[in-house]
């Protein structure tokens, strides 16, 4: 069992646990992931690592309330345990002093972007850092960012906060203003797809990190397969992160939708349906 | 004494009735079958089924033990060389190992050595009588098991009775392997399992779960941590796809992830477990080996009208255990054999709805010994499903190998390892199972565990 040392809200649907997990928190790096399993019924969901304390043997994640699983995980306390915590999982990033870096964040997608963004810094790169959400109230780790980044720039899709608009409007100008070297992009599917194709014509080297449907996570089942270029890839073993130019993104996000229905059932034979009306 | 032909039959469930539930097709042996199955083995004096038993269990003790009704002795027995009979006596393809020697079969059908063993494994499961293991004094040795499956928990279980001190890593978060994600409930029931690892607990072992060795600690920061010897049986677990087009198309599943889901994490039991599997009406299952044949009959069990194999190369080439194909057979399960897609196709929206499928000749015997088969040019046609299970076997997992320096590994990335000892090119690393041979059988991972286990033994005690 793995027990949730601290839990915060960040957003009504929006929660970040601190999870007592030694051995993984030993070896996680930026860019890695865990899969978690609540209880003996549950399912292996993979979450992205959002922080990890190697002193206090802990690795935080922060997670969006969008089925069944994460609304479960969601009505979890302070002191409650998790029945099953794995990782680290998939490969870390590849962190380089590129020289200017543009660190493109989505929604719930700026958890797992800080601590590559926060690596890349220590790493000697001067970062711009582009965050966005669809309301100000959705935005997470807005100073935690900031404090990694030379530049922070904020979009929200309905303008109660920064930029009113998409991600990609702040990145377009940015990449007509100035030379990037690198970017990194997390968020919803649409947008990694978006900020690609943005970045294309500037030929940027664009790295996205893949949050498909898995499994096991170690490469046994191969449900997180995306297409990367002519090859088929494994995003829990291979990725998570993949150049965003060469991934076939409709595919990807069809694939992402497979369960779409179960997941609808699920949650209304549920007990858990959702909130926190089981506490 | 007058010699017994023929096998007493194994009683099974209908097969009308059993492609709706997930209980265990083949019933056992009731006591008087077990007796009466018993009273056929002539007790002969060369014992030629022992040397087909990859484990080396002494069969005519045993049996000899059924025939005086001394179940307990029957089972202890096979305990002194076997730590998993229960799943053995199902699993094992015996026509192939101690029953392919039986003098019996010369003349009629061998002894049922392996409804036998069950029989004897599930008495002893069913009564409690499980004796509390002898735990021998410590060596003060630690072996590190990666992987635990039936490599692993063999090597590890007899090198607990050898006294040494055992920590099994497992990826997943329950033990077992193939046993657990692979091999259906309806063929080997998951508390069988449970119960056969509990026992493997008892002799001391410890098994840590959701350890993922390469990813937490590799090979080499155990052998730092003060383990004297590591064992891998890592197993294969990397699926292997055709690479035709619209492989990825949704509805197109590894026979791991179909199997995993529906054995590992109960989606047969959604929503009430969690994990959701998404079956149509219409499956194609590509192979012909034994996984194939659980993934087709899981695929009528999960609520398929139609559930296909579908194979390039003809019956008599087919893989899988004979039983399971009957089985198989019985249920409803439609072969098209010579046949094998080389495209899939999706509706706009993503989800498979066919296969363009050729048709094969056999040619001259291959590298494999088995007739080739021929694509007859033109023979191309349509096959409507809407789910694809590719059952064309596994490689080895890469993350452990890929992990530990010093490891020569084959071309297809399997583990070089000494036959009968499984040493490997590193030193104080031993390996066996899949990972070593490649997809092979639950009885020679074991085989290849205990193997190790007594090279393993051997290394600590000369180990300074």
């Amino acid at each position: 069992m793995y027990r949730i040392v601290a839990k915060k809200v960040l957003a009504p649907t929006i929660k970040l646990f601190e999870v007592k997990a030694p051995k993984v928190a030993a070896k996680a790096q930026a860019g890695q992931f865990i899969i978690l399993r609540v209880d003996e019924k549950g399912e292996r969901i993979p979450l992205t690592i959002a922080d990890f304390n190697r002193e206090a043997g802990t690795i935080t994640t922060i997670f969006q309330e969008v089925g069944y699983t994460t609304k479960q995980l969601g009505c979890l306390e302070e002191g409650d345990s998790i029945l099953d915590f794995v990782g680290p999982l998939g490969k870390p990033t590849e962190i380089e002093n590129y020289g200017r870096v543009v660190c493109v964040g989505g929604g719930v997608g700026i958890a797992p972007l800080y601590p590559i963004t926060r690596a890349l810094k220590e790493a000697g790169n001067e970062i711009i850092s582009i965050i966005g959400a669809r309301s100000k109230d959705l935005l997470i780790l807005e100073e935690e960012m900031e404090a990694v980044s030379d530049k922070l720039l904020v979009a929200t899709d309905d303008g109660s906060y920064g930029h009113k608009g998409f991600v990609t409007d702040l990145l377009k100008q940015v990449l007509d203003e100035q030379e990037v070297q690198h970017i990194w992009a997390i968020g919803p599917g649409i947008m990694m797809k978006v900020v690609s194709e943005t970045t294309r014509p500037y030929k940027v080297p664009t790295i996205v990190s893949m949050n498909p449907i898995m499994v096991d996570g170690t490469g046994m089942c191969g449900a997180c397969r995306v297409s990367v270029g002519d090859e088929t890839k494994f995003a829990c073993v291979d990725g998570p992160e993949f150049d965003g130019h060469l991934i076939d993104w409709d595919l990807a996000l069809r694939r992402m939708n497979i369960y779409k229905d179960e997941e609808k059932r699920a949650e209304a034979a549920g007990s858990c349906g959702g909130g926190c009306g089981c506490h | 004494m007058s010699l017994v032909l023929e096998k007493t039959p194994m009683p099974s469930q209908d097969p009308k009735e059993r492609i709706k539930n997930f209980d265990e097709v083949a019933t056992g042996y009731t006591k008087e079958m077990a007796l009466k199955e018993a009273d056929r083995c002539i007790q002969c004096k060369k014992e030629p089924c022992r040397q087909g038993c990859p484990v080396e269990v002494d069969i005519p003790a045993f049996i000899a033990k059924i025939k005086e009704e001394d179940f307990e002795g029957a089972i202890k027995k096979i305990k002194e060389k076997n730590n998993l009979p229960a799943i053995c006596g199902r699993v094992c393809p015996q026509e192939n190992q101690c029953e392919k020697y039986c003098t019996l079969g010369k003349k009629g059908e061998p002894v049922g050595i392996g409804r036998l063993e069950r029989f004897v494994a599930d008495w002893q499961l069913e009564t409690g009588r499980i004796e509390e293991p002898q735990i021998p004094e410590s060596t003060g040795k630690k072996v590190a098991v990666v992987g635990a499956g039936p490599a692993g928990l063999t090597a590890a279980a007899d090198l607990a009775r050898m006294g040494h001190q055992v920590t099994v890593f497992e990826a997943l978060h329950v033990a077992g392997g193939v046993l657990m994600y692979g091999i259906p409930e309806f063929r080997l029931p998951k508390e069988i399992v449970q119960r056969e690892i509990d026992y493997i607990r008892k002799l001391g072992v410890d098994i840590q779960t959701n350890s993922v060795i390469g990813k937490i600690d590799t090979v080499d920061d155990l052998l730092e941590q003060g383990y004297d010897a590591v064992f891998i049986g890592t197993g294969a677990g990397l699926p292997y796809f055709m690479n035709i087009p619209g492989e990825n198309y949704n509805g197109v599943y590894s026979a791991n992830e179909f199997l995993t889901r529906t054995n590992l994490m109960k989606a047969y039991k959604f929503p009430e477990y969690i994990t959701p599997i998404k079956v149509g009406k219409r499956v194609a299952v590509i192979g012909a080996g034994n996984v194939a044949m659980d993934a087709a009959r899981t695929a009528l069990r999960l609520g398929a009208e139609e559930s296909y194999i579908v194979y390039r190369r003809a019956a008599e080439q087919m893989p899988a255990r004979k039983e399971e194909i009957e089985h198989a057979e019985e249920e409803g399960v439609q072969f098209k054999l010579l046949t094998s897609p080389i495209e899939i196709h999706g509706t706009e929206d993503g989800w498979v709805k066919g296969m363009t499928c050729i048709k094969y000749e056999l040619g001259e015997p291959d590298e494999s010994g088995r007739r080739r088969p021929i694509p007859i040019e033109g023979s191309e046609f349509f096959m409507e499903v809407d789910t694809i299970v590719m059952a064309i076997g596994q490689g080895p997992n890469p993350l452990v190998p890929s992990t530990t320096p010093g490891l020569e590994l084959k071309p297809k990335g399997t583990i070089v390892a000494e036959e009968g000892t499984g040493k490997t090119t590193k030193e104080g690393v031993f390996a066996g199972g899949d990972i070593v041979t490649g997809a092979a059988t639950v009885i020679l991972a074991m085989g290849a565990g205990k193997n190790a286990a007594k090279a393993i033994d051997e290394y600590l005690r000369n180990k300074k």
